[in-house]
């Protein structure tokens, strides 16, 4: 499978990250290149495999549901780019 | 007077706990050596004061001889992924150029409990996602590390870069590193140290800076196997804020003292000998054989038929988490924004655009794509399943033999610039180190042996899950029989 250009601009789109068009022919060659590489898996028969998501094999109980704040407001929004009144400040997003 | 460029943790605990010296002295000493080694970068942020403070409070303890921890007054540097409250925390990347994390990380704090000393936060490539360390947003390290034929300087490896190079040139006692494919292993490799990745599990991953989920594990890098044995002991524990966090029982590390390499089985993977496979690193891999042979273990030949796919299968699955994982870098709640944009969802890609380099930007094109709808079965659930046939391959030859040793990496440290160009060819870097990753199991690098240009040549031991004992123990049969 080989993508294109209108691909790239849909996966840039999907992963949030602005792109030039001038960086569009460069990553197309980049992410074939690695794409082409990966495609040697094809080859690998995994007919009648199950998909390992992680090596974790222990249980993995809840914990008790019991409320409790580790943090406090000031400490979350220690580090917000723009803030006021105790919110993260966006630009307008609804009419 | 002792000589501190000599010391170890091991000798430098005894030296502490015998009031030879002060660790304020010995902090004082490893301030100094950071700052003449300046120009290695090994550091992004240095805690000068921080670390006289803690040394402080170790003398204190160690004078009153009350509550001493089995790391009192050892000065370590700490990989920039693990955040440290009130301390920045970069992850090595622009976008978190300002992030100053207010909660510690689990593995770090366990690191503070036993008394260590933060000296700083070492350098590493941007997000952990590269082997030469030549990612991240602070610029490359250099490897202290030279050819004997060529005055290049040489790159330290990666992701784990500035904590190798750091305890390599000794400007801290040990550092700690995160290996996702081979992060700790292959520069532990590059810069003649030992490299320890614990089993999946181990160390708990709250407060690193995720990079992919299912692989991450923390580990130390050290000038011995002892000390590698001592920082795993200190950073170890099952915590419940990691839900893949293991409540299996930690040993008692030191262990491997008693580790007899007599009687034990020793596999020797045949997919290992790759084409590309540098001819004295297989010189070196054949003399790891003899010595452990004459410390009485017995080689058998193994096969892990899926070794070939391994490489391929990490860069889909990596990429994939990586793509979830980042995508809390937003713009919104900490880290790095784009200025002047009033269109939220222009915010957020110009913010990503700006905030991360070339290589992350790859890799979360890559992940991005092979979840998408109409590749996730063909790229991202093949994956999964060759994942499946990796580590079953394992627990097959496991069922053979007590532990496999292979080289670190196909190839010595390189001159800062090459393999560049194309990324796959910074990729194969991994492809000794990886498959141990997919399967979960604990793998150490032990400095080996040096090629003609007196480059360091590390050998991997990779172990059954949870047996760092026997990894260690074959590790230090191979110290002892080495000759340097």
């Amino acid at each position: 499978m080989s993508i294109d250009n209108s691909t790239v601009k849909k996966v840039a789109m999907l992963a949030r990250i602005k792109i030039e068009t001038s960086d569009e022919e460069n990553l197309k060659g980049e992410l074939n290149n690695i794409l082409e590489w990966v495609d040697m898996l094809k080859k690998v028969n995994t007919e009648n495999t199950d998909p390992m998501l992680s090596v974790f094999n222990e249980s993995m109980p809840m914990r008790d549901d019991n409320p409790n704040c580790l943090y406090s407001n000031e400490d979350i929004l220690s580090n917000a780019p723009d803030r006021k009144s105790g919110f993260f400040i966006v630009p307008k997003v609804i009419e | 007077m002792t000589d501190f460029s000599k010391l170890n943790i091991r000798s430098a605990l005894k030296g502490l706990k015998n009031k030879e010296f002060t660790s304020t002295e010995l902090t004082e000493f490893f301030i100094k050596k950071i700052e003449s080694n300046n120009k290695l970068n090994c550091f992004i942020t240095n805690t000068f004061d921080i670390a006289l403070e803690m040394a402080k409070k170790s003398d204190l303890k160690i004078q009153k001889n009350e509550n001493i921890g089995p790391l009192q007054g050892i000065p370590i540097g700490m990989k920039d992924l693990f955040c440290t409250k009130n301390v920045r925390t970069t992850a090595g990347s622009k976008i978190l150029e300002k992030f100053v994390p207010f909660y510690e990380s689990t593995v770090s704090q366990n690191l503070w409990n036993s008394g260590a000393v933060l000296l700083g936060k070492t350098n590493m490539d941007e997000f952990a996602m590269g082997s030469a360390n030549t990612t991240s947003f602070f610029g490359n390290v250099i490897n202290p590390i030279k050819s004997k034929n060529n005055p290049k300087e040489l790159v330290p490896g990666g992701s784990s870069g500035g904590s190798a190079a750091s305890v390599a040139s000794y400007q801290c006692l040990a550092a700690t590193g995160s290996d996702t494919g081979g992060s700790i292993r292959q520069p532990a490799s590059f810069c003649g140290l030992v490299g320890l990745k614990p089993t999946y599990g181990r160390c708990s991953r709250f407060g690193m800076v995720a990079f992919a989920s299912s692989l991450d594990q923390a580990g130390p890098i050290t000038l011995t196997v002892e000390d590698s044995a001592i920082m795993l002991q200190s950073m170890v524990s099952y915590d419940s804020k990691d839900s893949t966090s293991s409540k299996k029982e930690i040993p008692d590390f030191l262990d491997f003292k008693n580790f007899d390499c007599k009687g034990k089985k020793i596999g020797i993977p045949k997919e290992y000998s790759l084409d590309g496979l540098n001819s004295e690193i297989k010189k070196i891999w054949d003399n790891g054989i003899n010595w452990l042979k004459s410390a009485g273990a017995e080689i058998i030949d193994i096969s892990l038929p899926h070794t070939e796919s391994a490489l391929p299968t990490y860069y889909i699955i990596a990429p994939a988490e990586a793509s979830a994982n980042l995508a809390r870098y937003d713009g919104i709640r900490y880290g790095y924004r784009a200025e002047n944009k009033s269109e939220l969802n222009d915010l957020y890609e110009y913010t990503r655009a700006e905030g991360f380099g070339k290589e992350v930007k790859r890799r979360l094109m890559i992940g991005t794509y092979v979840l998408s709808a109409g590749y996730y079965d063909a790229y991202y659930l093949k994956a999964l399943k060759v994942r499946k046939l990796i580590s079953d391959d394992f627990a097959k030859v496991f069922k053979e033999c007590d532990v496999i040793l292979t080289p670190t990496t196909p190839n010595v440290a390189f001159p800062i610039g090459e393999k560049q160009s194309d990324p796959i060819e910074m990729y194969l870097n991994d492809v000794l180190t990886v498959p141990a990753s997919l399967a979960g199991l604990p793998a150490i690098s032990i400095s080996s042996g040096f090629n003609k240009e007196q480059l360091p040549v590390g050998l991997q031991i990779i172990g059954k899950p949870f047996d760092e004992v026997s990894i260690l123990g074959v590790a230090k049969t191979i110290e002892d029989s080495r000759g340097f």
